[in-house]
């Protein structure tokens, strides 16, 4: 539409597909289920790219990717040029290029998409930090050093993306994390089979070549607190980026029965402790014949999966609201279905049964149906009276959300939090009600997105860098 | 990484351990406990702070040998390394003065309970302390224990050592006897825990136990620790791991203590296996 003169080009009209594991098979291992385009199945895609002029996609991207540009040196075959290009705005394009719900971002606003399928930007950017991986990661230029230091909590995406633009600036950067490894939800909540933990780790490791030190094993608000690490620890600036950890539950009866676990713990002890792997790795997972996953998310989606590969042998959605309303990334809802996962829609349970050993026997539901539309759009659930039935299950996984937690706020003076505890801080500045103290990611937002928490980080990092700056 | 700076035998499957660690001594208080982890496969186990040096920058755990993960520390000499150690997580005790305090422990349970008489002691509570074990050769910790009460009190499940019986026994007769006791801390398995609230709950006297729930992270985020207090739920990693004994739910906390058991088993003799097929001089394992 934007190239008058030459002619007409013609467009497929559909993504280069995806190659993947076949569905029977990825079902019952942690392998990664998509397995990347080929070089000539990349060129081919950037090739469909129409090279807006006004680049419609990048209003999309929260972090604003020169999206046509990288684009047209993928086509070009020039994918040096191509990852350079990506990490002027994204500093974890192997990550993003998995997971971000780009059918609700960039691609949503895809020229192409009007017509056809969008252009698979996601595909093509995680082909560039692939190769990336594979060829050898060019080092990155740091300033020379300011003799400033800079605290960073939390080592999920909005830490590391903070600590690495800092460290670039010429900053000196700790990074303390209260688990064993750092990554925060990459490393313990997203699964293998959708973000091998070895892309996760290459990131860090080139967070490591900056100079950046993690110091894991440290929960700040337990050996220090906020005012300690500022006042006397040597540090000039912070950035709190702690997540949304809090596992909320449904207050049903029968939540705490033998069987019944969060998302959290329940990916946590899979992916963290690789208790798919026991007993080689000596963390345990239990789970059932037949589980039942609450909520549509992606967290959910994740779960449901896992307990397949785990070797349930019916693993089920359970979400009071229909198909359309699934806040995961679709791909994921395709994926879970090729697996065999089997949703439940416009259902929700109202108590968990178990059996004199305490055990998860079954769990009784109210059927949905939708009714007005509610403060975020979508179409209220509203139960149907009398429709009480029984599903027979073993396992229950919580997975309607998680909050923020408290251990840093609790022990933060002066640290503004609003009603559901998150850290308060500005969206432009990512400034809190603290001096020299700044949050970004999930603890701000509530659970969100990588790009977002990563876009939350570089911002933080730009007014940390003026706030330095200005301090001399 | 963090060292074993001292290794104690204290019992055949009961070993003290001082590790180096001085981010977490520094802040370590009475009621609080790490996470540990042995080695790159390990799972993180929690224990309980038995004692802290703020100088040496060390930590004092005392353990009992009951699983796969236990074992295998209990493995390690002085020197060794751990993989990991994190902490000082959970709450401290509440210490305040009370007038006169109860401390009781039971088995392994001595170890958690000796920080706390000794910090109550120090705000000026009388402390008379009770501890109990099976037999003569599972006490530890004695005279530590005496230093840090007004009186203490031993008895032995099988009369092995000073009195025969259980420590709900002495319990009795010294809240018959001294009727002015503002407070009781009971540390030790849950049957002894449970048994000393039921009396106490008798004689209206508040008492504070401290809940081995199984844990992962340790920091609120996984949710495995949860426990019914007074009907509500709690997560022992962060709002305890002390409770008031009265409102706890001991029978959800011990069908809960047991999910992973045929699995823990399977572990455990997998690794009793390995060990005994690695070890040609008959010296019982030990060797990696
Ligand atoms: C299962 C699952 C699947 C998801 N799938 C997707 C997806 O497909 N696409 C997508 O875009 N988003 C997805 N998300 C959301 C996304 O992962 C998060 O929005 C993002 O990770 C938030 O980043 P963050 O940096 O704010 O925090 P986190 O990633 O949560 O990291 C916070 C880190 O801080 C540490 N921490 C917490 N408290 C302390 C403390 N007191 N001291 C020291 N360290 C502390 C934590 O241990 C953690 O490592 C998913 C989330 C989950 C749980
Ligand atoms: C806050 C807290 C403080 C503790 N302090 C001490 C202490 O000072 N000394 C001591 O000897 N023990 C203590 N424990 C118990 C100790 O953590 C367990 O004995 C240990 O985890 C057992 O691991 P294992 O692999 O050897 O045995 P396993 O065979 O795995 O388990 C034996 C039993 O230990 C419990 N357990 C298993 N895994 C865990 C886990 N990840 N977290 C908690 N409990 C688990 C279960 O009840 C299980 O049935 C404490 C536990 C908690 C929660
Ligand atoms: S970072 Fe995410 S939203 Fe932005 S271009 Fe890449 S895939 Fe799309
Ligand atoms: S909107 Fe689509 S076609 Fe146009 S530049 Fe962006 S990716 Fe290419
Ligand atoms: S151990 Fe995970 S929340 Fe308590």
């Amino acid at each position: 539409m934007t190239q008058e003169k030459k002619p007409k080009k013609t467009i497929a009209p559909k993504k280069n597909p995806m190659p993947s594991q076949d569905p029977v098979q990825r079902a019952r291992n942690f392998d990664e289920v998509t397995l990347g385009y080929s070089e000539e199945a990349v060129v081919a895609e950037a090739k469909r790219c129409l090279q807006c002029k006004n680049a419609p996609c990048r209003r999309g991207c929260p972090v604003e990717v020169d999206i046509p540009a990288f684009i047209a040196l993928v086509a070009k075959r020039d994918f040096a040029g191509a990852i350079k290009k990506l990490k002027e705005k994204n500093a974890l394009p192997a990550v993003c290029g998995r997971v971000c719900p780009q059918e609700s971002q960039c691609e949503k606003y895809c020229t192409l998409g009007k017509k056809h399928e969008p252009v698979a930007i996601g595909r093509i950017e995680r082909f560039c930090a692939d190769w990336e991986l594979a060829n050898g990661v060019l080092p990155q230029e740091v300033e020379p050093p300011t003799g400033k230091k800079v605290a960073v909590v939390g080592s999920g995406p909005s830490g590391l993306t903070c600590a690495a633009d800092l460290a670039k600036l010429g900053h000196k950067v700790n990074v303390f994390e209260a688990l064993h490894v750092p990554g925060g939800v990459l490393m313990y909540g997203i699964p293998e089979f959708r973000l091998p933990k070895k892309v996760v780790q290459a990131e860090i490791s080139n967070l490591k070549n900056l100079g950046v030190d993690i110091e894991v094993n440290a929960v700040v608000g337990k050996f220090a607190v906020v005012d300690e690490l500022l006042n006397g620890g040597g540090y000039d600036a912070m950035f709190i980026g702690t997540g949304a950890g809090l596992p909320y539950f449904m207050n049903i009866p029968g939540e705490n029965a033998c069987g019944v676990y969060s998302a959290n713990e329940f990916l946590t002890r899979t992916n963290l402790m690789k208790a798919y792997r026991f007993p080689e790795a000596d963390t345990p997972i239990r789970v059932g014949r037949k589980v039942a996953v609450l909520g549509g998310g992606n967290v959910a989606m994740d779960a449901a999966r896992t307990a397949l590969r785990l070797g349930a042998e019916e693993s089920w959605i359970v979400y009071r609201r229909s198909k359309n309303e699934l806040p995961a990334r679709h791909e994921e809802v395709d994926h879970a279905e090729e697996e065999g996962v089997k949703f439940a829609f416009l259902t929700s349970p109202t108590r968990i049964i178990y059996n004199d050993d305490y055990w998860v026997t079954a769990m009784e539901c109210l059927q949905y149906e939708l009714g007005e539309p509610d403060d975020s759009g979508r179409r209220r659930p509203v139960p149907i009276p009398g429709s009480e039935f029984v599903m027979d299950v073993d396992t229950v996984v919580v997975a309607i959300g998680q909050g923020p937690n408290p251990l840093v706020p609790r022990t933060t003076k002066n640290l503004a939090c609003n009603k559901r505890g998150n850290i308060v801080a500005d969206t432009e500045t990512g400034a809190t009600s603290k001096p020299g103290v700044y949050a970004g990611g999930d603890v701000v937002t509530g659970a969100a997105t990588v790009i977002l928490a990563m876009g939350a980080g570089r911002t933080a990092a730009k007014s940390i860098h003026a706030y330095l700056n200005g301090k001399n | 990484m963090y060292r074993v700076v001292k290794k104690e035998v204290l019992a055949p499957t009961l070993n003290l351990f001082e590790i180096e660690a001085p981010l977490v001594a520094r802040k370590a208080m009475a009621g609080q406990f790490i996470i540990l982890r042995v080695d790159e496969e390990g799972e993180r186990i929690p224990l309980t702070i038995a004692d802290y040096d703020r100088g040496k920058g060390t930590i004092t755990c005392v353990f009992q040998e009951v699983g796969k993960t236990t074992k295998e520390l209990g493995a390690l000499s002085e020197g060794d390394y751990l993989q990991d150690f994190v902490g000082p997580l959970g709450m401290p005790s509440h210490v305040e003065n009370f007038g006169r305090v109860v401390c009781v422990g039971g088995g392994v349970g001595v170890a958690p309970v000796f920080p706390i008489a000794r910090a109550l002691k120090e705000t000026g509570n009388e402390v008379i302390g009770i501890m109990g074990a099976r037999t003569k050769d599972l006490l530890f910790w004695e005279e530590k224990m005496g230093s840090a009460c007004n009186e203490l009190h031993v008895i032995t499940d099988d009369g092995s050592y000073m009195r025969k019986g259980f420590v709900t026994d002495v319990l009795r007769e010294v809240i018959e006897e001294k009727k002015d006791i503002g407070l009781c801390v009971a540390i030790g398995p849950l049957p002894m825990m449970r048994a000393v609230c039921d009396l106490t709950r008798e004689y209206g006297l508040k008492t504070v136990v401290s809940l081995n729930s199984i844990m992962v992270d340790g920091t609120g985020m996984c949710g495995c620790c949860r426990v019914s207090i007074g009907g509500e739920t709690k997560f022992a990693c962060v709002d305890g791991p002390e409770f008031d004994g009265h409102q706890v739910d001991f029978a959800e906390m011990a069908r809960r203590a047991v999910i992973y058991k045929p699995l823990e088993q399977q572990a455990l003799s997998r690794f009793v296996e390995k060990q005994e097929h690695s070890c040609v001089c008959g010296c019982g394992g030990g060797e990696k």
